[in-house]
């Protein structure tokens, strides 16, 4: 079986539309998307249709809630004041051209999704399991809190985006037994990626996630021997005519520092909530 | 708890962060604004071993702890610093919180090479306390603001991208105009994209003579906690190891209250609010974690 997972949309409702075409191209049976629909790009309304009428099942993130409930910030969670006066811009652009039926939809939304396939159990979430807008990056994040999340929110595989930057962490309990006496004690817990900007790499494509489910997988097992090999995680890069979306941005007003990033693949903006070692990977 | 005390008592909801008080009270540099009054020769905390180290880093494992901070007195004064990160950054993230004056090139050659080794990143938040040697200085002592800035340089050099912490001994409001000439000052030093970090003062240990002590009116109430959201507080996430045991929080380990227990596991306890330093922390939030924590609100 072959999931598709999209991170951040941020308006970019041109990836979106790619993103969907070349996940059911590769054979995804079911497409999810993991909140934070608005921000960064123009035309926040041309998103909606496109999820709702190709069945992609959504989660509410920290930006949704916020436009949905007529909150006066997107509770991005930035520290640094100029990352907040741009997040600002995108969230006042986003918010007033969103029509109110949309704000309701994304008021709605539900803040998980959880399902098992196969005996594993899947949870989606916008930041982390405890918190819409927690920043999980690669290199802050030890693998026993991966661990303890999985344990605490009773899930095999955790799925989040929220940093705008995708990995993948596997693990597998030295004991193969927890604390609480269960067994398993492996898991993996990918981010997904965001469609809605590049990854601050130099590159201008965008990213999404397969997950693929060998039939008759073991993984979650509550007996013997569990292998998390069976779950097959794929990162895909993805080209969308961004060209035209930076043109869009341009005509709707939004600041040269967002369609730049657009334009080159470098992060403009909300640079420092990022760790030292995601940061020196970027121009800036 | 004494009797009468009607402190807000805050619970741990997870050891998201693991302090090591890792050099002590030992510095080579006395600031006059110290909240635990550091200098060369207090030693009232020592400074911990690998081996005890080690051990808390094990024992953090189970509780599923995130990251790990290193602070003292000046961390680098620890002959087994090096092999301390190098040790940690198999367990997870680590930062440590120098003065930038003593760092030596062989080090930060094996430390850069352990953090390209690892999943984990290494930071590096050093303290400067004004983008001038006429603000920084009277504080930290004379020409500490060059030491520090060759310190920036040589992490720069090394492929690190310190944070530059610096309390607020200005006005609030000047917060833009100070940041501003940070940036340009570091730039002028070949540290071209600075990340900043603005600490409040926190108005115990030497500062209390600096300036002035907590009034006893500042203080947290029980109603102040009333719809307040106490994950903004850092002992509802931390806890720190001092060659004493395990305390609740890097602030308040000179106060004989703020041991909690010998082990992690003995440290998990609610703790009462009943300090000055909790009403500063109350009030700013999340002041002793990395920006790329994210607020916490």
């Amino acid at each position: 079986m072959t999931l598709a997972f999209f991170g951040g949309v941020y308006n970019n409702y041109l990836a979106l539309e790619a993103a969907i075409l070349d996940a059911r191209r590769r054979g995804a049976e079911r497409m999810f998307c993991l909140g934070d629909l608005g921000a960064f790009g123009p035309h926040p309304d041309r998103v909606f249709p496109l999820l709702i009428d190709n069945g992609v099942e959504c989660i509410q993130g920290n930006y949704d809630n916020s436009i949905g409930k007529d909150l006066n910030d997107c509770q991005c969670g930035y520290t640094d004041p100029r990352d907040n006066y741009f997040a600002q811009i995108s969230y006042e652009y986003t918010y007033e051209s969103t029509s109110e039926p949309n704000r309701r939809w994304m008021r709605d939304l539900p803040g998980e999704l959880r399902f098992e396939i196969d005996g594993v159990r899947f949870l989606l979430c916008h930041g982390s399991p405890r918190k819409t807008n927690e920043f999980l990056w690669e290199s802050t994040t030890s693998t026993q809190f991966l661990e303890k999340l999985a344990r605490e929110y009773d899930a095999d595989v955790i799925l989040g985006t929220h940093t705008g930057i995708h990995w993948v962490r596997q693990w597998r309990a030295e004991s193969g037994e927890l604390n609480d006496g269960s067994a398993g004690g492996q898991g993996v817990f990918v981010n997904v990626g965001v469609l809605g900007r590049p990854e601050n790499d130099g590159r201008t494509n965008v990213w999404y996630t397969l997950l693929r489910l060998g039939g008759g997988s073991e993984f979650g097992s509550r007996n013997g021997e569990v292998g998390v090999s069976r779950v097959e995680v794929e990162f895909v890069p993805l080209e969308y005519d961004h060209n035209r979306l930076a043109r869009e941005m341009a005509e709707v007003g939004l600041p040269e520092e967002f369609i730049e990033t657009i334009q080159t693949g470098w992060w403009t903006t909300c640079l420092e909530i990022l760790p030292g070692k995601e940061r020196r990977k970027g121009r800036f | 708890m004494p009797f009468g005390d009607t402190s807000p008592r805050v619970a741990l909801t997870d050891l998201d962060e693991l302090w090591f008080q890792v050099s002590g009270t030992l510095c080579n540099l006395e600031c006059t604004h110290c909240f635990i009054s550091c200098s060369p020769k207090n030693d009232a905390f020592g400074y911990l071993s690998l081996e005890t180290v080690e051990r808390r880093l094990e024992e953090s494992r189970s509780l599923g702890v995130k990251e790990y901070y290193f602070t003292g007195g000046e961390p680098f004064l620890n002959r087994e610093m090096v092999p301390i990160l190098e040790k940690t950054l198999e367990y997870g993230p680590a930062t440590v919180l120098t003065n930038g004056t003593v760092l030596k090139p062989e080090w930060l050659e094996r430390l850069r090479a352990a953090e390209e080794a690892s999943t984990y990143c290494l930071e590096f938040r050093v303290s400067i306390d004004g983008p001038t040697p006429e603000i920084n200085d009277p504080i930290r002592g004379e020409r500490t603001f060059e030491r520090a800035m060759k310190g920036v340089a040589l992490l720069v050099e090394y492929g690190f991208l310190p944070i530059i912490t610096m309390t607020r001994t200005w006005d609030e409001r000047d917060d833009g105009e100070i940041l501003g000439d940070f940036r340009n000052v570091l730039a002028e030093h070949g540290y071209t994209r600075a990340r900043l970090k603005v600490l409040p003062r926190l108005k115990i240990g030497a500062e209390a003579q600096r300036t002035c002590g907590y009034e006893p009116y500042e203080r947290v109430t029980p109603e102040m906690m009333e719809d307040y959201d106490s994950s903004q507080l850092i002992c509802s996430h931390s806890r720190i190891v001092t060659d004493r045991g395990v305390h609740v929080c890097p602030i308040l380990i000179d106060s004989p209250d703020s041991l909690m227990g010998a082990t992690l596991e003995e440290s998990l306890t609610p703790y009462p609010l009943r300090h000055g330093a909790c009403y500063t922390c109350y009030l700013y939030g999340a002041i002793c974690t990395n920006p790329s924590a994210g607020a916490r609100e």
